[in-house]
């Protein structure tokens, strides 16, 4: 496949590796925030082929993961109505809120249906105008516009029996969170591609500024990978930090201005709560009051349902990248993809479902 | 050998089954669940012989011969789809888990459970269809039974099919049976079954050439049979859960470890397009016209060879071999050359957004 | 996040509330995407699909840039690692 396969050559990944060992000269330590270089990374043995000296750990880049539990819980309550059609993307459905997920609250009865797209979700309101039916919008920024647009189109088109559950969260308010601790290990960030190709990256300069951290923008294919690897480790070298593109073929620095309009007229900015992390201000995405009849919170009077955190799961740890998912005292052994404790273990991106499906052998 | 009958109070393994009251989706994904369900379940509640050999038959005695005796029930949505329907899968599947357990099939029966209000002339369309697929299998289906269930009850149909075999004498296919050093081979391109189904799913619709690569398999199997009985070890149709979840499975049977060449899958270029879109590994995806079979290393070039010149095997490849390392665990080497495990899923595959 | 893979622009035509829509090739497996954001693309062009948007059009020519990267960075590993060359200095990057 064009501009895939090129990628994942075997031989440009060891020159890579090769070009990455001979620059490295100290210890660093590394993070990624995209639950899909998170995917590429533990499946491709990336972090295997590193120098020891090169420590990668995984933030809060799966946006499944990093859904509420308060949010879970009040999709699952909706499915659970009869007259609600829930539909949601797939790796959302094994997600456990408080007590179960949404494929068992279809296993009781729920009209939970998965879609690729959130124009499917409209459309199926459009096919069934007896029942109402519930998006479980959740994503990071590349996924918003698309969000924004479904509830844009059901505006202008007059269909009233949709909604949207919306859960997005924002990333440079992460990464600032992240750098802002004072326990904060990380010193330079792979920052998500297909983010940047819808938000640019000139809102990390300051960041990377303010924090003196080299932030690279970095794509998804092994080979990119590890190329956001050497030229953040080449300007940790080199004592500089900015902002860098290595995924050039799919981000300008102003992003994509069409889908940042759709967005800002759908909607504004709000205080989210990160599951594993806590509240973080300014991080999340609403319904603007024009578009208020399309939120579903508003629409159904549910019940805020008590959020329940599993004691044992580390998922906060984990998500600032202080621990890896093989240093948590229940991984594998109370804690498995059948009987996840917490999101980062169910989601294929989460980082402990990733170590657990993708480890070492042996 | 007799087992205690099934209790919950004692369980102790990963995947007890009280953690899950009601049955889900995932129990029939042919994954971990599926396989608690079985092995915790059904396994210690009928006991016996032939199950525990967990193959995709049992081999039974009958005088002089072996017969190997299998059933399948046939739930899939949508009911047509590119290249098969749920009759003509219904024939292809009982025919496969037979030659896989290398006999030849001798009769089928056809079990229909009916919706009220099912259209008369789709019912018409799977039998037919069923009837084409026998013929072309060269099975009669010989005995059968119809219920018809109350409206809303049903989801249109469902089949049931059993079949009947003979083994010949110095065949020994089982799961069980994989030794270290024995080559993988695997009989064509696969993960097609899957995506024809996902393409005409309501939500994520997509055009595609891609068919069903439903068939009937004894023809493919009978030569090697003929010819290498004593190096064919196992044999098995990668259905429900793909190649993944199969050789899990005879990795689990025979305490034997594997290892798969990523770049030696053959895969076409429609189905690697269609994953690469929903987020899928076509290794985990199902198949219904495809065949695993674990061979001697002298010769599996001369089987493979012999599968390719079957039109249903013209893309047949060695993809890996049995170790003796790591029991139990599949690994797969990389394109980019690293070594990772290749894990049964606990559920369904599903499409990912991340 | 986030699972956007390329595929290639094969029709494009408006829909009946006037948005942009297409059909994109990946492998040969054609789905319906919405290119309400990318009102330039051209049939022909390789686009970024997630969940059934095109978010961007690939540069070809930034495309071969990391290749470009990958040679500057081992000929400056071999430079480094080979005593008798005098060569040296940043890449293209």
């Amino acid at each position: 496949m064009k501009y895939v396969d090129e990628y994942r050559n075997a031989g440009d990944a060891r020159r890579m590796v090769e070009a990455i060992e001979s620059i490295v000269a100290h210890d660093w330590t590394l993070m990624e925030i995209c639950g899909g270089q998170t995917h590429t990374i533990v499946r491709s043995g990336i972090d295997r082929m590193l120098p020891k000296r090169i420590t990668l750990v995984h933030g809060p880049g799966c946006p499944v993961c990093v859904t509420s539990v308060a949010l879970i819980d009040t999709a699952i309550a909706l499915a659970r109505r009869p007259e609600v059609i829930l539909t949601s993307f797939g790796d959302m459905l094994r997600v456990p809120g408080s007590s179960t997920d949404l494929l068992r609250a279809k296993a009781d009865g729920g009209d939970v249906r998965m879609v690729y797209s959130p124009l499917d979700a409209l459309a199926l309101a459009q096919k069934h105008s007896d029942r109402q039916v519930v998006f479980f919008a959740v994503g990071f920024e590349t996924t918003a516009p698309a969000n924004a647009l479904a509830v844009w189109k059901a505006r202008r088109a007059g269909v009233g029996n949709f909604s949207v559950l919306c859960a997005h969260v924002l990333v440079p308010p992460a990464m600032e969170a992240i750098l802002s601790d004072p326990g904060n290990l990380v010193q330079g960030f792979l920052a998500a591609g297909h983010v940047c190709t819808v938000t640019g990256y000139r809102e990390y300069e300051p960041l990377a500024q303010r924090h003196r951290v080299p932030i690279t923008v970095t794509g998804f294919e092994p080979l990119d990978v590890l190329q956001g690897v050497y030229l953040t480790v080449r300007a940790l070298e080199a004592d500089r930090w900015g902002v860098e593109n290595q995924y050039r073929r799919a981000v300008t620095a102003d992003g994509n201005q069409a889908a940042q309009r759709m967005m800002a007229e759908v909607f504004e900015v709000c205080d989210r709560d990160w599951r594993g992390i806590g509240e973080i201000p300014a991080s999340g995405l609403r319904l603007r009051g024009e578009y208020a009849e399309f939120d579903a919170e508003r629409r159904f009077d549910i019940a805020p349902p008590t959020a329940d955190y599993s004691t044992e799961c580390i998922a906060g740890q984990i998500l600032q990248g202080r621990k890896r998912p093989d240093q948590c005292p229940a991984f594998r052994v109370r804690c498995t993809p059948e009987r996840p404790l917490g999101a980062p273990m169910v989601s294929s991106e989460g980082a402990c479902a990733a170590y657990y499906r993708w480890g070492r052998p042996g | 050998m007799s087992r205690e009958p099934p209790s919950f109070a004692g369980a102790s393994c990963p995947l007890p089954l009280r953690d899950y009251p009601k049955i889900q989706m995932a129990h029939g994904g042919g994954g971990r669940l599926t396989q608690s369900l079985i092995d915790h379940l059904f396994l210690p509640a009928f006991d016996h012989a032939a199950l525990w050999a967990r193959h995709d038959g049992a081999v039974l005695p009958l005088g002089d011969c072996r017969v190997a005796f299998t059933t399948d029930s046939y739930v899939v949505r949508p009911l047509f789809f590119p290249g098969g329907d749920i009759g003509a899968l219904a024939v292809h599947g009982t025919v496969n888990d037979l030659a896989m357990c290398g006999a030849r099939p001798l009769a089928l029966s056809a079990g229909f459970i009916i919706e009220e209000g099912f259209a008369m002339e789709e019912l018409a369309r799977i039998t037919n269809s069923m009837a084409r697929a026998a013929r072309g299998c060269h099975v009669p289906v010989v005995t059968g039974d119809t219920k018809v269930v109350d409206r809303g009850k049903g989801d249109g149909v469902y089949v049931n099919t059993a079949g009947l075999g003979v083994i010949a004498d110095g065949v020994e296919c089982q799961p069980a049976g994989a030794r270290p050093g024995d080559r993988i081979i695997l009989s064509g391109e696969i993960a097609a079954h899957g995506i024809a189904v996902l393409s005409v799913r309501e939500g994520i619709e997509f055009d595609t050439t891609v068919e069903s690569d439903s068939a009937g398999l004894w023809n493919l199997v009978e030569p090697i049979l003929e010819r290498h009985a004593a190096d064919v070890h196992v044999l098995r149709d990668p259905t429900r859960g793909g190649v993944a979840s199969a050789l899990n499975e005879i990795a689990t049977a025979a305490g034997v470890g594997m290892v798969l060449d990523e770049a030696l899958i053959p895969v076409c270029e429609q189905v690697r397009g269609a994953c690469e879109l929903l987020g899928l590994d076509p290794l985990y995806v199902a198949n219904e016209g495809k065949c695993l079979a674990i061979v001697t290393p002298d010769a599996a070039d001369a089987i493979a060879g012999l599968i390719r010149q079957h039109p249903l095997g013209s893309r047949a490849a060695i993809v890996g071999e049995v170790v003796a390392d790591h029991p139990g665990t599949v690994c797969l080497r990389s394109t980019i050359g690293s070594l990772r495990i290749l894990d049964l899923l606990s559920g369904e595959q599903l499409p990912r957004i991340c | 996040m986030c699972l956007a893979v390329p595929g290639k622009v094969i029709e494009l035509r408006d829909d009946e509330a006037g948005v942009r829509m297409g059909r994109v090739s990946f492998g040969g497996v054609t789905k319906e995407v919405c290119f309400a954001y990318l009102p330039e693309a051209s049939v022909g062009d390789y686009v970024l699909v997630h969940v059934g948007f095109a978010l961007n059009r690939i540069d070809e020519q930034e495309a071969r840039r990391v290749f470009e990267l990958l040679d500057a960075a081992s000929d400056l590993h071999e430079a480094r690692t080979d005593p008798s060359s005098g060569e040296g200095g940043e890449g293209v990057w």
